[in-house]
């Protein structure tokens, strides 16, 4: 090495430290894992960013992987915080005592599902019994005209638009719709493999009805009222029916903790369900718990 | 020769006793040579040792084997949840036969103008070309299918939807063509251009030569292409996930939605729970997929081995 070389790559090794110490973030913070649910995965991010910017003291980290994915890591004690899209179910909890801990379940939001259809699709409103009768095994409902809607003959069978069988949104309208986890869906179902593929088919497709996320509406499709039974009123998914709890599918969205939350992650849960949180849910598409002005 | 050779053994004797920066370099070489070479079996037997000892316990506990190969409904988070997997069998082969429909013609084709009439730099063009094109990334392929091919198909044929059989086999034959053809075209390069004169001699047309004389005798390479060909097409995923329309039932007809075995296991197994029933069946298929592949590629590698014999 020559002494201008030496000089050189001295300059690049104070160039690089004052970089890191000028670039490098926060230096004592505390870190809140945040893992789960891939419904919730965007909206997570969301959080994270948004409180960010809030604190200097705080990093969140978000992944997603799955409802299931997320308990399973908070149980181990591996993350802080798992997002799930549906409750604990009975063995998670046997699994958590075993291993000695303690989920405290938060609930944090809400997400409505909503049953879509091509824009030109004139349905006005449906009945859980017609949902069950469109999406079900053995369902007798195979042609728009059955539900008195006229596609011309070219549209007239229905497409199913659903989703893979272990999307916390499929299990859900499963229980939901179908009758409980023995429920089955048609075979004929286009199983999509993402929220928003569901809505793109729909709005493809003329003769097409699937169900999704609200958060994923878009100009090219339209959104069905539901009504509970026959003579119910239809109810549109909206921020306030589905806090109300009168839109009949929807689904909370939680975030369970080991033990009641403390320091940094408990903050964190505060903020998020507090007015500025809810704000970053409700913008993204989610109903809040209550309602913002 | 300069020097006269004594025996044997004090030859070796010299070459134990060297012991230089050359014999240590052909030392390291001769090993690092020879460890690569074990390891692609070393690799086969540990993956084939992961994906069945991930499904061993259920396979062997749980499974009913009738019901994986002739159960017509895939249901494994329902409950009682069912593991038929016919549906996915049909699907995988429903639209791999579309794909060779493609592929077969194109790639033939393909090889053909490329080996046989292209030449200097037009050659060498269309050569880096088909080589680019085997580099597009599978999952823009999906995005064309679903893009591109699903309202192109509904238009041209007036059906419901686009992501089909029809869809998912147009874009895995477009994906398996590049390689077929320069598989074909290597089998064609492989054929003695003296065949080629003889025939010319006798009088034959280009045409006559291509499909009496250079055909005929490049058919074990032109097979073991196709035969690839299929192995690719079997073993592609996102792209038949993203354009098949992932229908769990047998299709009837290429504007049927279908399912393929590759497609379920990576739409299910991101979420099903690690040694689960649904995670080990997820395994199962994997397995059967292995299997089916080896038998391609084994029959393919029969192929050209007998070419390379007669």
């Amino acid at each position: 090495m020559t002494p201008s070389q030496r000089l050189r790559a001295l300059a690049w090794i104070t160039v690089a430290a004052c970089a890191s110490a000028c670039f490098g973030g926060k230096r004592h913070y505390q870190e809140v894992r945040n893992l789960g649910s891939d419904t919730m995965l965007e909206v997570a991010g969301a959080w994270a960013e948004a409180y960010d910017k809030l604190t200097d003291h705080i990093v969140v980290s978000v992944s997603g992987g799955g409802s299931g994915t997320g308990i399973a890591a908070m149980i181990v004690g591996k993350i802080d915080l798992a997002n799930s899209s549906r409750k604990l179910k009975k063995e998670e909890l046997a699994r958590a005592r075993s291993n000695g801990s303690d989920p405290i379940e938060h609930h944090v939001g809400y997400d409505g599902i909503a049953i879509y259809v091509h824009k030109d699709n004139p349905l006005r409103s449906i009945t859980m019994a017609q949902l069950k009768a469109l999406f079900g095994d053995g369902g007798e409902l195979q042609r728009w005209s059955q539900l008195g809607v006229d596609l011309g003959p070219k549209d007239d069978h229905i497409v199913f638009v659903s989703r893979q069988n272990n999307s916390g949104t499929y299990e859900y309208f499963r229980d939901a719709v179908l009758g409980g986890n023995r429920g089955r869906f048609k075979l004929e179902c286009r199983n999509m493999n993402g929220s928003k593929d569901v809505v793109e088919v729909c709005g493809k497709v003329r003769g097409a009805i699937g169900y999704s996320g609200l958060a994923y509406a878009n100009p090219s499709v339209r959104v069905v009222p539901v009504q509970r039974g026959p003579d119910d009123g239809a109810i549109t998914p909206s921020d306030d029916t589905i806090i109300s709890g009168e839109y009949p599918i929807a689904r909370p969205l939680f975030m369970y903790t080991n033990g009641q939350p403390r320091g940094a992650t408990k903050e964190y849960l505060d903020w998020i369900k507090g007015d500025a949180g809810q704000r970053v849910l409700r913008d993204h598409g989610y109903p809040p718990l209550r309602k913002l002005d | 020769m300069t020097r006269t050779p004594t025996s044997t053994h004090d030859s070796l004797a010299r070459e134990l006793a060297r012991r230089d920066a050359a014999w240590w370099r052909d030392l390291a070489a001769r090993l690092a040579v020879s460890i690569g070479g074990v390891s692609t079996i070393l690799f086969i037997v540990a993956i084939f040792a992961f994906i069945g000892s991930q499904g061993f316990e259920f396979a062997w506990n749980r499974l009913s084997w009738s019901e994986l190969f002739f159960g017509t409904r895939w249901e494994p988070t329902v409950s009682p949840p069912t593991y038929g997997a016919w549906a996915m069998i049909a699907g995988t082969a429903w639209i791999t036969a579309v794909a060779m429909l493609v592929a077969v013609p194109l790639s033939f084709c393909a090889a053909v103008y490329i080996g046989e009439f292209a030449t200097g730099r037009r050659r060498e063009w269309l050569k880096i070309l088909v080589e680019l094109l085997a580099a597009i990334p599978s999952v823009v392929w999906g995005v064309i299918g679903l893009q591109v091919f699903n309202p192109m198909i509904q238009s041209v044929f007036g059906v419901q939807i686009g992501l089909n059989v029809l869809n998912a086999g147009l874009i895995l034959g477009l994906m398996a063509a590049p390689i077929m053809t320069t598989l074909a075209e290597d089998a064609l390069k492989a054929v003695p251009d003296s065949y080629r004169e003889a025939a010319e001699a006798l009088g034959a047309t280009r045409w006559q030569v291509i499909y009496k004389v250079v055909l005929p005798h490049a058919r074990p390479g032109l097979s073991a292409a196709v035969l690839l060909g299929i192995g690719r097409a079997f073993g592609e995923t996102i792209a038949v996930l993203m354009a098949s329309g992932h229908t769990l039932m047998a299709p009837g007809s290429v504007f049927d939605s279908a399912a393929t075995l590759t497609a379920t296991i990576a739409a299910e197994l991101g979420e099903a729970a690690v040694d689960s029933d649904h995670y080990q069946a997820l395994f199962v298929l994997g397995l059967v997929l292995f299997f089916i592949t080896f038998a391609i590629n084994l029959l393919a590698d029969r192929i050209v081995r007998g070419r390379r014999r007669s």
